[in-house]
């Protein structure tokens, strides 16, 4: 008995390798990819970058402005994650078991939450490029609709990490659902939310740049106009800009999270 | 003596044909000092919350201070709730706040929404909070956080909470149960004294006998969600013991022969 579970273990092992090695074969051979030839070309990758992407004293004269778009992406990324954060929250209050209001409403915010969390930002931003073309508006929404999902998601279990024990011995001493709410329940997870936030603005920060060659605004355009015009100097520039800020805002949060833990 | 608490044929069924609780009826007087005994899953939990509506009974009357509770309202029992202290086994603080807002947090009920979201307290609330720690010897911990504190402290910080409600009664659900034998008796010590210079009435759940027996007016034993004994310390048998734990017992028989030898 004991035997053929592990006989069926290792047959269900087995056949999942061979089904993964069929994919991939297969993809192969439907795009005509030429293995040996991809890996081949890497070398010859590296010797282009090292001999055009390169920041040069020219490219350093557009400093301020790609400093300018940076700022306007940053600005943007913390905008959007921190009015998803708010909204989430409320959604989080009303879909965590322990906080929620009814059953039916806690079941709707949930799903809400879970339809927003689904669908990744390039494609918000390419469904609201029909309502707001390409302009920072689509970038901010994309990001807000995307960190609400999420942080949704993620304060619901915040919450529910907490545990409902405090809870329970507020409504024992008569306290009101608001009272609870703000005595017991946020100053118990807000610590782990702000980790979130964090969390959410450093992939937000990413994702803006590349939402930005989509909507034509903000650090990702400005690498994607000096790019197609051959500007490689200016564009490569972009990039270490884009890395330092991420390494910033990274030690930042980082710090911040020291703090509040 | 009058009467605060009497329970009337209350029943609980978590599942269709499965009794939590059947048919529980007995009544406390005030300033009573009262005991609910017997084994893990015997509905000790249950009973105790069935009487503030933390667990809604599925039929039956609690009649506490001369109203039924559970003909009350949201409102009502709120203000019910008010009256009733509640002590739990795992403290059940918000660990994040310190030691002095959680015992102000057992004001929250007597608060409006705005004043409650806020953590609005008055001059004369605080100083009630300072001054039952001190009473429990908490004076030096006060602005700490609470995870900062031993079991025994946090289990303090717990009772403080509900002594600032100005209850009738304290509701007790196994307070002792995560502590080791010296926290325990400084806990059952304090929950004693309180109960006797604020004459404050005590429903406590213990597992254990002797503590029972040590400090308890009168002991109710529940076994199966069924009340099986009722009275004074010296009338619980060994006999007696045995059919409220059922075959779980051992040690227990032991406690009891201890009492009886000294
Ligand atoms: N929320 C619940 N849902 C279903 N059954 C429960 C629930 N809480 C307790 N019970 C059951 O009710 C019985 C009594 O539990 P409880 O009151 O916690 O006992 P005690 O406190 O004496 O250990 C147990 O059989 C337990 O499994
Ligand atoms: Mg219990």
């Amino acid at each position: 008995m004991q035997v053929d579970i592990f006989l069926k273990k290792k047959l269900h092992n087995l056949s999942f390798i061979l089904l993964l090695g069929t994919a991939v074969l297969g993809a192969i051979i439907l795009t005509e990819y030429d293995v040996a030839k991809g890996f081949s070309s890497v070398p010859a990758a590296i010797q282009w970058a090292l001999s055009n992407f390169y920041p040069d004293s020219e490219s350093m004269e557009k400093f301020p402005d790609i400093f300018e778009k940076l700022v306007e992406t940053v600005l943007i990324s913390v905008a959007a994650t921190t009015s998803g954060a708010a909204l989430a929250l409320l959604f989080a209050i009303a879909g965590s078991s322990t906080t929620q209001f009814n059953r039916f409403l806690g079941q709707v915010s949930r799903t809400i939450a879970t339809v927003f969390r689904n669908i990744d930002m390039a494609v918000w931003s390419m469904i609201l490029l029909f309502s707001f073309g390409q302009s920072a508006f689509t970038g901010y929404f994309a990001l807000f609709f995307g960190s609400f999902g999420f942080l949704t998601r993620a304060f619901i279990e915040s919450i529910d990490e907490v545990g409902d024990s405090s809870v329970e011995a507020l409504r024992a001493t008569g306290a009101g659902y608001f009272s609870i709410i703000f005595q017991s329940v946020i100053p118990s997870s807000i610590s782990q939310m702000i980790s979130w936030i964090l969390f959410m603005i450093e992939t937000n920060i990413r994702s803006a740049t590349l939402i930005g060659i989509l909507t034509g605004t903000g650090i990702g355009f400005a690498f994607s106009m000096y790019y197609k015009s051959l500007d490689y100097n200016a564009a490569s520039l972009v990039v270490l800009v884009i890395v330092a800020a991420i390494f910033i805002i990274e030690w930042v949060s980082n710090y911040v999270r020291r703090v509040i833990l | 003596m009058t009467t605060l608490l009497e329970l009337k044929n209350v029943s609980k069924y978590y599942s269709k044909d499965i009794a939590a609780l059947s048919n529980i009826h007995f009544s406390i007087e005030e300033g009573e000092f009262v005991s609910v005994i017997g084994p893990s899953g015997a509905g000790k939990s249950t009973l105790l919350r069935c009487i503030n509506r933390m667990i809604e009974a599925s039929s039956g009357e609690v009649v506490f201070n001369g109203t039924n509770i559970r003909k009350l309202g949201r409102k009502g029992l709120r203000e019910t709730r008010t009256q009733i202290g509640m002590i739990f086994q795992h403290y059940n603080l918000v660990t994040r706040l310190t030691v002095i807002e959680n015992v102000l947090h057992g004001r929250l009920g007597y608060k409006s929404a705005v004043a409650g979201m806020l953590g609005i307290y008055s001059q004369e609330e605080k100083q009630q909070a300072i001054r039952l720690l001190e009473e429990l010897g908490l004076s030096q911990h006060m602005y700490k956080r609470v995870d900062q504190l031993s079991g025994g402290q946090k289990q303090r910080v717990g009772i403080a909470r509900a002594l600032i409600q100005n209850p009738k009664m304290l509701l007790c659900d196994e307070p002792i149960a995560s502590l080791d034998p010296g926290s325990s008796k400084i806990i059952m010590d304090h929950i004693k004294n309180i109960s006797a210079s604020y004459k404050i009435t005590c429903l406590v759940n213990l597992h254990q006998v002797d503590v029972a027996l040590k400090y308890s007016d009168r002991i109710i034993g529940v076994n199966k969600g069924e009340v099986v004994f009722n009275g004074k310390p010296s009338e619980l048998t060994t006999d007696m013991i045995h059919k409220i734990y059922g075959s779980e017992t051992g040690d227990l028989i032991f406690e009891a022969g201890e009492r009886n030898a000294g």
